[in-house]
């Protein structure tokens, strides 16, 4: 069945149509979806909120060291000497000897302010995202430390892993204008 | 000093017991005596949004470049090196992540969940491989798709899938296709990214079993063209269609066919059909029995995957986070089971009523129920359709690339005698000889 090339054959008409109604389609959602969507792109955030501080976060992700990390909220601490954040259940002296300390790498810094005032700042490059030190200052501290993911190490999955695997529902997508809901500031309320 | 730190604990624990809202200020910032300035809180910023302007303009040129190549230029070669950039760039540069296959799920959800917000940049990566193929036929899966090139570059000792097997291991692509709208459109999960094969191996990172699926792929990739492409790529199911209706397509010859047989063998990926033979009265006969017979059994078969998808509707449901932690929290409350998950003590800390959670798990699962019917309809549907289709007459002079499965490689330019003819590499009178 050679087809000659003036003749309309009715496959070739049907293709025809077929193919004007997809770019049409393809048009229709292009409009729609440009006058509904946002030319900024979304990012993963955790609401400190909601976060239970599981410990997923430091397994769950993608890159083998995760990109979700414990920040600190300076003007939300209160500088304790004894931090609920920095200090285990049982230390045996109030020092910064490795036993009495409560993170598993060591990522947080105990510096003396000034009598009895202690700065605790936190190590980025050493933390894991496992998130005890953020259980402790939440239960019985003001809750300065908490977590984040950081976006110079996230690679913004299109469906984040820890995502999946949080049990409070506490990760959602964030305009990336604003990439943070940080402690202290109007982003958490 | 340990005593101290106890007594510090307890009237803690009594603060955050008595009075829930001093919590929050349990210790009052403190006042220093000498001027302290507070630390800044690090905020590294993503990157920023420009550069997802320039992944779609690469995109774009790309699939320009591509449709070049594989329509005029006719070079295999320069094909590949295309296809080892944009393997680099959109794969190991930009860690597979911006993807076509996995914007499917992206414009899935915005369609159906009003307060999801698509990045423009998202719907370009959907809509412009599609616009492309309607044009030129699949020069996106041809070299600019990272997770097509992983594959080609494995692809070592091909054998040939009998059709037969082809055409019913193709169903499992509609079958995933079908499953990753559904949860799409439910909001309950991104399929499609979660067992992504070959993301892993882009970022050197990822979950063992992900990892140990991709390897497995890529094995069976030495023998069999492009595994992920032709038997599981959703988005390669609508390349598919949509590359049928092409206006311009791969030639394998650049002139007219001799009929030499020398490209018969040359696709592994079983896309080059032979010539037709005359069919005899006969076949057309029981064809056409076969015809009427198919398009009876067309309803039969659609409502049967329905019911099938209302069948796996419960299962399906519980991939929902919300159907799960309902679950979950009925059958603790129950007594069913024993003790409770981070997500029971979770939900029960935000002090929201079961009853809530009931309903709100209801609704879902009654919607995934709904579109699982659905998709299990559209599954059955496209299997008989390919049914159908067996019987279709069609007939072809030449050795002709099949439009929907041919992925635009290049790699049967060079078996035609008439592709040497047009480089200039031999004469005309030497071909035609044969």
């Amino acid at each position: 069945m050679p087809e000659s090339k003036d003749k309309v054959t009715r496959r070739g008409f049907l293709r025809e149509g077929l193919w004007g109604t997809s770019l049409a389609a393809l048009g229709a959602a292009v409009g729609f979806f440009s006058a509904k969507g946002s030319k900024a792109d979304t990012v993963w955030q955790i609401d400190p909120n909601k976060c239970t501080q599981c410990g997923n976060c430091a397994t769950y992700c993608v890159l083998a060291e995760s990109a979700v990390k414990c920040v600190h909220a300076y003007a939300v601490c209160g500088y304790c000497n004894i931090c609920f954040g920095y200090f285990g259940a049982e230390p045996s002296d109030i020092n910064t000897g490795a036993e009495n300390q409560l993170c598993p790498t060591g990522a947080i810094k105990r510096t003396y302010v000034e009598d009895p005032y202690y700065e605790y700042t936190v190590d980025e490059k050493l933390c894991n995202g496992c998130g005890k030190c953020v259980k402790g200052c939440n239960t019985f501290g003001n809750g300065s430390l908490f977590l984040q993911v950081r976006h110079d190490r996230c690679v913004n999955c299109n469906e984040c892993s820890i995502a999946v695997a949080c049990p409070s529902d506490a990760f959602k997508r964030v305009s990336a204008d604003k990439p943070y809901l940080l402690k202290g500031t109007d982003d958490t309320q | 000093m340990i005593r101290l730190s106890y007594t510090t604990i307890i009237i803690a624990f009594l603060f955050c017991v008595s009075a829930p809202v001093w919590s929050v200020e349990a210790f009052p910032p403190p006042e220093f005596e000498n001027p302290h300035p507070l630390p800044e809180t690090m905020t590294p910023q993503p990157r920023q949004d420009v550069y997802e302007y320039v992944d779609v303009a690469v995109l774009l040129a790309a699939l320009a470049v591509s449709s070049y190549l594989v329509l005029s230029k006719r070079s295999r070669r320069w094909i590949f090196v295309l296809m080892i950039f944009c393997l680099v760039y959109f794969g190991f540069w930009r860690e597979g992540c911006v993807c076509p296959i996995g914007s499917i799920q992206n414009v899935t959800l915005a369609i159906f969940d009003s307060s999801y917000v698509i990045p423009v940049t998202t719907v370009a990566f959907f809509v412009l491989p599609l616009v492309f193929t309607l044009f030129f036929g699949r020069t996106f899966c041809a070299a600019v798709c990272p997770l097509g090139a992983i594959q080609d570059l494995v692809l070592l000792r091909p054998l040939s899938v009998p059709k037969w097997l082809e055409g019913a291991l193709r169903l499992c692509a509609y079958v995933y296709l079908a499953a990753a709208v559904l949860f799409a459109a439910t909001g309950s999960a991104f399929v499609i990214c979660r067992y992504d094969p070959f993301v892993s191996f882009f970022r050197l990172s990822g979950s063992l079993n992900i990892l140990v699926f991709g390897f497995c792929l890529l094995l069976i990739g030495i023998f069999v063209g492009r595994p992920y492409c032709r038997f599981l790529c959703p988005y390669g199911v609508i390349l598919r269609q949509l590359s049928r209706l092409s206006k311009r397509r791969v030639t394998i010859t650049p002139d007219e066919c001799i009929k030499c047989r020398l490209c018969e063998d040359s696709c592994p990926f079983g896309a080059i059909k032979q010539p037709t033979a005359e069919w005899p009265a006969a076949d057309y006969k029981r064809n056409k029995r076969t015809l009427a017979i198919m398009l009876v059994l067309l309803p039969v078969l659609v409502l049967l995957g329905g019911w099938a998808g209302l069948t796996l509707g419960p299962a399906a449901s519980r991939v929902h986070e919300t159907v799960r932690l309902a679950e979950r929290i009925y059958a603790e409350d129950a007594g069913l089971v024993e003790g409770t998950t981070d997500a029971s003590d979770a939900f029960r800390a935000t002090g929201t009523a079961p009853t809530a959670l009931y309903s709100e798990a209801s609704v879902i699962r009654g919607n995934i129920k709904f579109g699982s019917a659905l998709a299990g309809a559209f599954v059955a549907l496209v299997a008989g359709l390919k049914l159908i289709a067996l019987s279709r007459r069609w007939q072809t002079q030449d050795y002709e690339a099949d439009r929907a499965g041919c992925v635009a490689c290049g790699r049967c330019f060079e078996y035609c005698p008439k592709e040497h003819v047009r480089l200039g590499e031999k004469e005309q009178g030497a071909v035609n000889e044969r």
